[in-house]
């Protein structure tokens, strides 16, 4: 039995209209770092939110170690895509607030201790005193990250976490957030419209086909020995070969959109009366 | 001796505290202006202030003169030439009992302002004779569980504008501890929402003085049979319902906005209730909040001359309607000096509540 399974999941949010997700089968092993790809637009939040308890599906059933997801959980630590961290909280007491309701009985010392350890593991030490206003992007990430693994839970699941960062941040804390996921090999699921992001960080690529109506297409396994190195990479045959293989499906997904539109526009027989005037 | 010198040092201290809480925000930014741009900042705010003084003494002059025309063509035709002429003497001496009665000139006004505080000093210092005199009587009528004598005298201007305060302070209290806990409930629960929306459309727009009528009727029946003076109740109580809107639908708005990422993160975090309120859903209504604390404390003093007018109840607004029923020679510029003391107070309640809400409010908000 998977760890994290989707069987058949639909989802609506009115009900009558058309799909968002439609048939959803997924299923996660524990200790496996999973890779979602897909297009802005096509239903990847949906997705998310279905699988950290924020949603219930319309169809279907979304099971967490064999048990029906209801509602939001420790268990299961959210990274979202806007840092959602509370502006008028500073760093410490952002995750002190996480710790706090994840570890109740813990005193108050051991849990300044806790949130202490987590954001020197981000290496935000020296602005743990700070608010989210003062700290740049990839700072507010960084403490998004610590807090939801201050946490402990079993299974991370990051949506788009690095999506609005700048290209150096984004590599630096793709590789951070691989050495925290190594340590302790917590089953990770990882939400991203960036395929390079998905083949460096996971072991399988899953396409999220675009919605309305989305579904997942086939999956792609990365087979590249850990720990990864970006330069390397881009001489490895197989690394080649799945990027282009990736790109190449999501590409075919794009131009079916457009031949789809394309069909729909009929474009009026009209000429300006000057203009075919002109040509008699 | 010693002593006495010490307190009145921290007096100062703290009045100097006050200052700098208040104007926090001004001294900061004046900081780091560049002295010349403040500098010009400052002398169009005093050029201001004297283009209107000047403005209001020439348009003060120009009433007074047609006024006293009006007063000598009138003894001219009514008694002829020579009740003309000394009417005209009588005006140009300055007598008070021939003066046109028009709108007072700033000097005149700030001469009025002078006499109510020398007022408010033979006022004050016969209220502590009083109570010298009165201070063995009293000792004597406590130990035998009589109530005290006290000072029954007129009430100075000075003390008119601290009872004012004291009525405004009772009301916004009581429109804060109404407006804002039901906002938040309002905010909460759709169901609550629709069954008070009705409710909040209907009163908000009732003008004070229906408010006052409406306060009067109920007060003075819950308080029937009472020997004391219900003014006092009625006034502050119709101050609170009247300013209390914009609390609550400010609050209520405030809460029903929170921003879906931070409830999400309430979820996600699985905060309870109680903490999902206080950590997260009030912090980040506290700027509409206190938007709505800010008008409400602005419309209560705005409404509180209105409605002390009304209730008789001792204060700037009984006061000014003193004034204009006793059509002494310089009621008019009393009445002048009140308007100026209610504006500038009300400009200094403005700021307290955002320098309150500077210090408590995750986001800043500066001084119009």
């Amino acid at each position: 039995m998977a760890y994290l399974e989707l069987n058949n999941v639909h989802k609506t949010y009115i009900e009558g209209e058309e799909e968002i997700l439609s048939n959803i089968n997924l299923s996660i092993e524990e200790g496996e770092f999973v890779a979602i790809v897909g297009f802005t637009g096509s239903g990847k939040t949906t997705l998310v939110n279905l699988i950290n308890g924020l949603l219930e599906p319309t169809r279907g059933e979304v099971l967490f170690k064999g048990e029906p997801v209801k509602g939001t959980s420790h268990e299961r630590g959210v990274i979202f895509q806007n840092y959602s961290l509370l502006p008028w909280l500073t760093v410490e007491q952002n995750v002190l607030m996480a710790v706090k309701e994840a570890f109740p009985k813990k005193s108050k010392k051991e849990l300044t201790e806790m949130v202490a350890e987590y954001v020197e593991m981000v290496s935000l030490s020296h602005a743990i005193n700070k608010r989210p206003k003062e700290l740049s992007g990839g700072m507010r990430q960084r403490v998004a990250v610590a807090r939801a693994l201050a946490m402990k839970p079993e299974m991370i699941i990051m949506d788009e976490p690095l999506g609005a960062l700048d290209a150096l941040t984004r590599g630096n804390l793709q590789d951070e957030i691989l050495n925290i996921w190594g340590k302790d090999k917590r089953t990770a699921l990882l939400i991203t419209n960036d395929v390079d992001e998905g083949i460096y960080m996971a072991d399988r690529i899953i396409p999220l086909r675009p919605g309305p109506r989305a579904t997942l297409g086939p999956e792609f396994k990365i087979d590249i020995e850990r720990p990864r190195d970006k330069t390397e990479m881009n001489d490895n045959e197989n690394y080649k070969q799945t990027r282009n293989a990736i790109i190449e499906y999501l590409m075919d997904i794009g131009n079916e959109r457009k031949s789809e539109a394309q069909e729909e526009l009929v474009l009026p027989d009209l000429a300006p009366k000057d203009f075919v005037n002109q040509f008699k | 001796m010693k002593q006495s010198v010490s307190l009145n040092t921290a007096g100062k201290i703290a009045r100097f505290n006050i200052f700098r809480f208040l104007f926090q925000g001004s001294i900061a930014k004046v900081k780091q202006m560049d002295p010349k741009v403040a500098l010009k900042k400052v002398a169009i705010s005093i050029a201001s202030i004297l283009l209107f003084l000047g403005l209001w003494h020439m348009g003060a002059k120009a009433l007074y003169n047609k006024e006293a025309d009006f007063k000598i063509n009138k003894a001219l035709e009514e008694r002829g030439q020579a009740a003309a002429d000394s009417e005209a003497a009588c005006i140009a001496s300055g007598n008070p009992d021939c003066q046109p009665n028009t709108l007072p000139s700033p000097a005149q006004v700030w001469a009025s302002f002078n006499s109510l505080l020398k007022d408010h000093g033979i006022i004050s210092a016969d209220k502590a004779a009083f109570k010298e005199k009165t201070a063995a009587l009293n000792a004597q009528r406590e130990a035998e569980n009589l109530d005290p004598i006290v000072y029954t005298g007129r009430p100075s201007f000075v003390d008119q504008i601290w009872r004012s305060l004291g009525t405004v302070f009772a009301g916004f209290l009581l429109a804060f501890f109404i407006a804002v806990p039901l906002g938040i409930f309002i905010g909460l629960s759709p169901n609550l929402k629709s069954a008070f929306n009705w409710f909040i459309q209907v009163f908000k727009p009732v003008s004070p003085v229906v408010w006052y009528l409406l306060v009067f009727m109920i007060v003075k029946t819950v308080l029937i049979g009472s020997p004391d003076d219900s003014s006092f109740t009625i006034s502050f109580v119709s101050v609170g319902l009247c300013s209390m809107w914009a609390t609550l639908v400010n609050t209520a708005m405030g809460v029903s906005s929170v921003d879906n990422d931070y409830i999400n993160v309430a979820k996600v975090l699985k905060l309870g209730t109680f903490q999902k309120i206080f950590k997260v859903i009030l912090p980040s209504s506290l700027p509409l909040i206190f938007t709505g604390l800010k008008i409400t404390l602005s419309v209560g003093w705005m409404v509180l001359i209105a409605i002390e007018l009304l209730a008789q109840s001792p204060g700037l607004g009984t006061f000014v309607w003193e004034e204009f029923q006793n059509g002494a020679n310089d009621s008019n510029a009393k009445i002048i000096v009140a308007m100026f003391v209610i504006g500038i107070i009300g400009f200094l309640l403005d700021r307290i509540m955002l320098a309150i809400q500077n210090s408590v409010s995750f986001v800043k908000t500066d001084a119009i």
